[in-house]
């Protein structure tokens, strides 16, 4: 367990909400709390260093590309990458939606000879799973829908684990890119990523992951993981919102078309055609969230002097009090694995159903008790679904939550089937 | 009473069991209008119908699951406007609004008279998160009254 004074770094963490309490916030699956650390880095490049980024000779340009560049190498450093693999997009959402549409361009015709290796049409298939957040799906879909290209998916077993039974048929030749979450915004459960890219390589499909929730909890190298794209956001891990990066293979990045055209990121314009720049420039057209991403670049900074190690093992000892607390509890019903003995692959996310009671309801009393969580369906409908309800309450943790965080929870939890006069 | 307990007041959790108008009914009036809304923030559904005899609300059903907050709102609505002309439904629609605008804070006496047990709802306005919630099923039914007179001659 990481020590508790290191809530002393997020000053957010000192103040009282709702009726006096002091604040237990579980709700970092959604957004993460800032470190001091971040905070002072924005502030210090808008204070100090403030320039158009790639763009000027002054002294105060080159200081902010210096920052702006060094923070990607921040960022790339976390995550195992080489610099120039790390493209900065707006979110996660936005860097899933360049590879989706980025691919979508080649099949178009765009980018030319480089891009053909991207090319899909009527006939290839694109495989998801039933773990999916929105943002790793929907972008597919429409993929799909553009090309003609067929959306299968690999569907969730009961305990909210991939079921790989028919993998081998589910990713197969036709499989042209494999998309999947590194782990579930809902269960947090860890997917097995060795086997699913052994079967996409096996196939020759390309392989998207979804790092949101994993690269702030987790050690994430993504050179061992194989994998060829990685989409992660800063404000869960911890920086800025209004930023996120998308980790893809060198050789890849600098032969997919870009999907937002414009200036910074072209190499010769003509009239009639143009020819981009090598990524990770040809993805950032137009001026750059440069001071989120300097900030982005501290938040990496902030968990690696930590330790990442340090952080997964306090993210397992808080699952396993987080899942133990809640599978005691009558009326309770946990999504995904239960109990702690499965606690082993899963990250400090808990999402309950409570029999009876709404989420909005549920959430209801535990914000009254100043717990901040997460109700309504987490942008996961269809795993949701899969489970039969439509909503659930979700705790999540980070470097900063404590036992005692979890107590207040799965305490004031327990008192809410008696609020709503429902027999627990 | 804490504000918890403003918001869930004993109107509303009985609303919220023992919901007034739940099940989609055929309804046997020459005009009737069907709307479906979704609160996007927590996939909770509601169908409306509302069938007009002549400028009255003839009669109200609706399916739909939700908190308790929303399908409390939508027990209330069906009873109240039901047997209301459609300029008294817009009025009550408008005083229900506001007490959703009031933060917190008891609206006039008229307006009161209007709503009845929906004055209940006054602890919903501090909690913006959840003023949706109470308004899932008022916006279904100002839609399907609007489907509704698509068809007036």
């Amino acid at each position: 367990m990481l020590s508790s004074s290191l809530r002393d770094d997020f000053p957010l963490l000192t103040r009282t909400v709702r009726n006096g309490k002091p604040l237990v916030y579980l709700d970092s699956g959604a957004t993460a709390q800032k470190p001091r650390a971040v905070i002072d880095a924005e502030r210090d490049f808008y204070e100090h260093h403030n320039g158009a980024v790639g763009r000027g000779a002054h002294l105060l340009a080159e200081e902010a590309s210096g920052l702006f560049e060094a923070a990607r190498g921040d960022v790339a450093t976390l995550v195992g990458a080489q610099h120039e693999e790390i493209v900065w997009a707006e979110n996660a959402t936005a860097a899933l939606n360049l590879v989706a549409s980025g691919i979508g361009n080649a099949s178009a015709g765009i980018g030319g000879e480089e891009a053909a290796r991207f090319r899909i049409g009527p006939g290839d298939e694109i495989c998801v799973t039933e773990a999916e957040h929105h943002a790793n799906l929907v972008p597919w879909q429409a993929l799909a829908t553009r090309t003609g290209a067929t959306l299968r998916w690999i569907p969730v077993d009961d305990h909210g684990r991939l079921d790989l039974d028919d993998l081998d048929e589910l990713v197969n030749e036709r499989t042209a890119v494999l998309a999947f979450t590194h782990v579930s915004n809902l269960t947090g459960v860890i997917s097995p990523v060795a086997a699913l890219v052994a079967r996409a390589k096996a196939v020759g499909a390309l392989t998207v992951l979804d790092g949101c929730q994993s690269v702030p909890h987790l050690p994430v190298d993504v050179a061992a993981l194989d994998v060829d794209f990685m989409a992660f956001s800063s404000h869960k891990m911890l920086g800025p919102t209004g930023i996120g990066a998308l980790y893809g293979r060198k050789e890849l990045l600098d032969a997919l078309p870009p999907s937002v055209f414009g200036g910074g990121a072209v190499k010769v314009v003509t009239m009639e055609t143009t020819s981009w720049l090598d990524a990770p420039m040809r993805f950032e057209a137009g001026s750059q969230p440069v001071a989120q991403a300097v900030g982005m670049g501290a938040a990496a900074r902030y968990l690696m002097e930590i330790g990442m190690d340090r952080v997964e093992a306090h993210e397992r000892e808080l699952a396993a009090l987080l899942r133990g607390g809640v599978a005691d509890l009558p009326g309770m019903r946990l999504l995904g694995p239960e109990g702690d003995a499965d606690a082993r692959d899963v990250i400090a996310i808990a999402a309950v159903s409570v029999d009876g009671i709404h989420p909005h309801d549920v959430g209801q009393v535990l914000d009254d008790a100043g717990i901040a969580v997460r109700v309504g369906h987490h942008c996961a409908q269809p795993l949701h679904r899969r489970f039969g309800v439509t909503g659930s309450t979700r705790a999540s943790a980070h470097v900063y939550t404590t036992p005692d965080d979890v107590r207040a929870f799965t305490e004031a939890l327990a008192t809410v089937p008696a609020f709503f006069g429902v027999k627990a | 009473m804490s504000a918890l307990e403003q918001m869930y007041q004993q109107v509303i959790m009985d609303h919220a069991r023992q919901a007034h108008g739940r099940g989609l009914v055929e309804i046997e009036l020459p005009l009737v209008g069907e709307s479906h809304q979704v609160n996007t923030t927590c996939g909770d559904e509601i169908r409306l119908r509302v069938g007009l005899d002549g400028d009255r609300i003839g009669a109200v059903s609706w399916e739909g699951q939700g908190c308790s907050i929303s399908q409390a709102s939508v027990s209330v609505l069906s009873e109240l406007v039901e047997g209301e002309s459609l300029e008294e439904a817009d009025r009550t629609m408008d005083a229900f609004r506001d007490l959703m605008q009031a933060k917190g804070e008891p609206l006039d006496d008229d307006r009161e008279d209007l709503l009845g047990d929906a004055t209940a709802f006054v602890g919903v306005g501090k909690y913006p998160a959840r003023i949706k919630c109470a308004m899932l099923g008022w916006m279904a039914f100002k839609d399907a009254v609007i489907q509704a007179r698509k068809d007036q001659p």
